[in-house]
């Protein structure tokens, strides 16, 4: 992917390119890309005069980030305790399986990601499953599959055009 | 929303306040309320306001009916709910069909809609006020009742219901040291989970000699399962601001950061607004109101990090730099944000403020009891009947959050264990329901208040799976720095890990047991110091069920999957094809109206078969 | 100037002063394994531990970043620490049984087995490495990534830094790469052989090498290879 310089120091100058603004800035050009390429974190690196190796260590540190790119579609399992205890491990299962990834991977026509999170706060709607912001309310086996269907079609309309 | 006016001085304020209060008063429309929060919108509330307005436009009622768009009210089974004024009507679940009737019966001709209403389980009664619902009746909402009277992107509506008043109360006569001495009397401690004296923390900040200091709002809330502090900066961030605002006035400090949980979108978006508004109001800038009280508010997102809601790695993260705690002395009181004096504190204890500002210490300390003092919030989540927020007087027992509040365990199954304090605490079992909820008594009996998430589990919950857990998420959210947390909560998770897998063997719950004891002498930080807890409270009230999985390779709660199997129960299978269409293995044989069997060399216990059966035919064994 | 006990001694300590150094100061032996005094501390190994306060107060701290405050009562060697340093090195060991360093420390503490799987990985993410780099060499070529047990240390992108100038440093300074370890059985991960070997440098000096480094960390039976594995065939048959 072309890495725009100007887009990724735009990034840093909306922060008056602070060193402390580092994970807000990171957290800006994940959103702009959907993961945080090698030549953006270079850039990051020379234009804030911090070393590479710490803004990697930065980068790699919170969960947030991602340094692989990531699919049209970010599917999020909620693995908090109260969605565990609800069955939250079973939902998760059921879409590695339907997408043959493990969590953590993207598929291979790139189409989704498959990640897990620690807790959204809405444990009362457990188990909850967030797709590309969002939010699905208590999620069984059977809701699975129809997700990942209704995102599917999405895809297929916007090829249509 | 009406327009902002400028304030420029305290009577600007006095005025502003009054004017919007009697505003509040006067109201002539009916009003509905809607929870919004980001669950009541995970429900489809926003559905439900948009097909209201578009009855009140239809009926041409713009003049007689309008909707308040409030954050989250707490009963969050029951979501969306909504309230309508005057006559205090609760209606649960309600979906955009409703619409048509909530508007043309219930607000025009006062008639209830029954199939809306609340209904008690146990009692079968269906009730129509909010105060009579069982799960309000034993709260002390001082916090939350609020959450349903105001519209969080409104800051005038904050005032409608006299906020900024204590601000206005500092501001016009209180010296910090009145402030501090206030705040010591009145026993706050605070609510992120240590409870340490907030009186005194804002006391050490306030006494630093420096002239540059800062004030944090932990508004990380990493325990899964805890969202009070969500609830609380979706639905009433002014309340948060004006804690800020005297704490800042109180320690000395002109700016502050709020951290906020990158996993909270609607509370970012809700306190970035209430920020620039309080600052177009002139609350927040130089010279507030005239006086010579400086205060800015930036906010600082989280970017997924449990550790990031310990002090010290909570400061490195604002700093920009990995989320790593360091060594306390320095405390950060003394020695945080960029080397300067910081005092934090979370976003409960910050919304307490302007409550004890206002009533006094005395009223604050006359609630709860001797050494835990004013309510709590509780996330009550899990296996429970009323799942929701909870903000109850300390003192009160379990049992009567659980049963009297959470309306029991569903499916009439049997209560096995409680637990507190996030990964950081305890599971509490069937003989202690009747603790009272008090910093020490959590404490003594293994676990710890923590942020106040409160998570019911029943007899087919499996404690070595939730020990297994917790320890899951630890390991993965340890900073890695001291081997003792690192090494200690990936080698005590293999141990469970086993012995959840039927590869117990003799010496491992000593081995678990040593572990877990020296990870929590030897570690720098709090992830680390209490990272042992869940493992040493299921040991000690649950070592029966640690016992029969490793001596009998069983699991008694039917959870672990290499130690159950899925049976088809003959008598009451009636050969319906349901469960044989989910399975991923094709691991079911059988035909139409005849029983179904399931091949277990190829059942890989995904558990769809069960949720599929619509005739309690499958068991776990 | 702080005035502090130290195993019931009463010291002194000058401003600045952690209680390892303090320690040193007088005399007391505190293991250490991350800590280098030509870098700044890091307290991650956890093997300098020792008991601070009295009561049910007291607690364990890193003496090699806590600093030497006025009224301490500091312990070296309490029950808690004695303990919480075996299980340290036990955990070492686990995770790099060929390193010399560690295997020392084991036979010096009393450790005699390895209760976890052994990973073999040798990094013990002591961070020697990277503040050799950042602090001493200026390249900053390696770091920390990740958190947990996901953490490792590396270059960006795992490939080839153009900060590294091939210096060395971080081998030199590494204690899983410094000294090898010959005598690990592969399934207790334990060697202890200094521990039942009578000392193999009495074979090549008329001196015990030792009093020139701590016991056991000579080196003599590594160094000393070619009549050294004959010396221990014969030590290991006649036990």
């Amino acid at each position: 992917m072309e890495i725009a310089e100007s887009k990724v120091k735009g990034h840093i100058t909306k922060y008056n390119s602070e060193k402390k603004a580092l994970i807000a800035i990171l957290q800006d050009i994940q959103d702009e890309y959907h993961y945080l390429p090698q030549e953006a974190l270079k850039i990051v690196s020379k234009t804030l005069g911090i070393p590479l190796v710490d803004v990697i260590g930065v980068a790699t540190f919170f969960r947030a980030f991602s340094l692989q790119p990531r699919g049209e579609h970010l599917v999020t399992v909620c693995l908090g305790t109260a969605c565990h205890v609800r069955g939250g491990p079973k939902i998760l299962e059921e879409f590695e399986r339907k997408l043959n990834v493990k969590a953590g991977q993207t598929t291979a026509d790139g189409q989704f990601t498959l990640e897990t999170v620690a807790c959204l706060g809405c444990c009362a709607i457990g188990p909850v499953v967030v797709v590309d912001g969002n939010y699905h309310a208590q999620t069984t086996i059977r809701k699975v599959d129809p997700i990942l269907r209704k995102y599917r079609k999405k895809e297929k309309k916007n090829e249509k055009h | 929303m009406k327009s902002i006016k400028k304030l420029n001085s305290l009577k600007d304020l006095r005025q502003a306040i009054d004017e919007q209060v009697q505003a509040r008063k006067s109201e002539k429309k009916s009003m509905i309320t809607v929870s919004a929060g980001t669950c009541g919108q995970a429900r489809g509330s926003l559905q439900v306001i948009e097909a209201l307005e578009k009855v009140i436009k239809k009926e041409n009622l713009e003049k007689k009916v309008r909707i308040k768009v409030s954050g989250c009210h707490g009963f969050c089974e029951a979501e969306p709910n909504i309230i309508i004024k005057p006559q205090e009507i609760f209606y649960q679940k309600v979906q955009a069909k409703d619409a048509n009737d909530i508007i043309l019966q219930t607000v025009l001709k006062g008639k209830i809609v029954d199939r809306l209403l609340y209904q008690d389980p146990a009692r079968g009664e269906k009730v129509s006020q909010e105060r009579d619902i069982p799960f309000y009746k034993k709260q002390m909402r001082l916090i939350l009742e609020d959450n349903a009277l105001i519209d969080p992107t409104d800051i005038n509506d904050y005032l409608s219901i006299g906020g900024y008043s204590s601000l206005l109360k500092v501001l016009n006569g209180l010296t910090p040291e009145q402030i501090i001495e206030l705040v010591k009397k009145s026993g706050l401690r605070g609510r992120g989970g240590a409870g340490f004296s907030t009186g005194h923390k804002w006391e050490f900040t306030r006494k630093a000699k420096e002239k540059i200091k800062y004030v944090i709002c932990n508004g990380d809330e990493g325990d899964p399962g805890a969202y009070m502090d969500r609830s609380v900066l979706e639905g009433n961030p002014h309340r948060v601001l004006e804690g800020m605002m005297i704490g800042a006035y109180a320690i000395g400090a002109e700016e502050s950061y709020i951290y906020v949980r990158d996993e909270y979108p609607l509370a970012v978006k809700h306190i970035e607004l209430a920020i620039s508004q309080a600052e177009k109001i002139g609350l927040l800038g130089k010279k507030i109101l005239g006086t010579d009280f400086n205060f800015q508010i930036h906010v600082a997102k989280g970017a997924g990090a449990f550790v990031c809601g310990e002090e010290t790695a909570l400061i490195a993260s604002v700093e920009g730099r990995v989320g790593e705690p360091r060594q306390r002395p320095p405390f950060p009181a003394i020695n945080g944000l960029w080397g300067k004096p910081t005092n934090i504190n979370n976003v409960e204890t910050w919304a307490n403020i302007p409550l004890i500002i206002d009533k006094g210490a005395d009223w604050f300390s006359s609630i709860g009891t001797k050494g835990s003092k004013g309510t709590k919030i509780f996330s009550l989540v899990g296996k429970i009947n009323n799942t929701g927020l909870v903000e109850i007087p300390m003192g009160i027992s379990l049992r009567e959050i659980i049963f009297d509040i959470g309306g029991g365990i569903p499916a009439g199954r049997e209560f096995k264990a409680v637990q507190t304090g996030g990964p950081s605490g305890g599971c509490i079992p069937k003989e202690k329901l009747d603790l009272p909820i008090d910093y020490e008594s959590l404490t003594q009996a293994g676990s710890i208040m923590g942020s106040g998430g409160m998570i019911v589990m029943d007899d087919k919950t499996c404690m070595i799976d939730v020990a297994k857990y917790f320890l899951n998420f630890l390991r993965d959210e340890s900073c890695g720095k001291c081997l003792s947390c690192r090494e200690g909560t990936q080698r005590m998770w293999e141990i469970v890990k086993d012995i959840s897998e039927g590869k117990g063997k003799e010496g491992d719950l000593e081995l678990l047991e040593e572990l877990a004891k020296i990870t929590k002498d030897a570690s720098l930080c709090g992830l680390g110091q209490t990272a042992a807890n869940p493992v040493l409270s299921t040991l000690r009230y649950f070592k029966d069920e640690y016992l029969a999985h490793v001596q009998d390779k069983r699991c008694p709660a039917g959870v672990c999957k290499d130690l159950i199997r899925y049976l088809i129960i003959a008598e009451k299978c009636t050969g319906c094809l349901a469960c044989l269409r989910v399975c991923p293995q094709e691991a079911i044989s059988g035909e139409l109206k005849k029983v179904h069997v399931i091949d277990h060399s190829k059942c890989i216990k995904c558990g769809a078969c069960f949720e599929a059966c619509n005739f309690d035919a499958i068991q776990i064994v | 100037m702080a005035n502090l006990k130290l195993n019931g001694l009463e010291v002194k300590a000058e401003e600045g002063w952690t209680l390892l150094e303090t320690a040193k100061f007088y005399g007391l032996e505190i293991p250490t394994l991350c800590y280098h005094e030509g870098l700044s501390p890091y307290g991650g190994c956890r093997l300098c531990l020792v008991e601070i306060g009295e009561g049910p107060k007291a607690k364990l701290v890193s003496s090699c970043t806590y600093p030497a405050e006025e009224g301490l009562v500091v312990r070296t060697d309490t029950k808690r620490v004695i303990e919480a340093r075996r299980m340290m090195i036990e955990l070492m060991l686990s995770i790099a049984p060929y390193s010399k360093v560690v295997q020392d420390l084991a036979s010096k503490f009393g450790v005699t087995k390895v209760r976890f799987k052994i990973r073999n990985e040798e990094c013990i993410l002591c961070g020697l490495c990277v503040r050799m780099c950042a602090e001493q060499m200026d390249g900053r070529a390696i770091g920390f990534q990740n958190r947990g047990y996901k953490r490792k240390i590396s270059t960006p992108f795992d490939i080839r830094s153009e900060e590294c100038r091939l210096c060395g440093g971080c081998i030199y300074i590494c204690p899983a790469c410094q000294l090898r370890c010959q005598g690990p059985q592969a399934e207790t991960a334990v060697c202890n052989a200094c521990l039942t070997m009578d000392p193999t440098c009495l074979e090549h000096y008329d001196d015990l090498q030792c009093w020139m480094y701590d016991a056991g960390r000579c080196g003599t039976c590594v160094r000393e290879k070619s009549e050294k594995s004959d010396s221990k065939k014969q030590t290991r048959a006649s036990k």
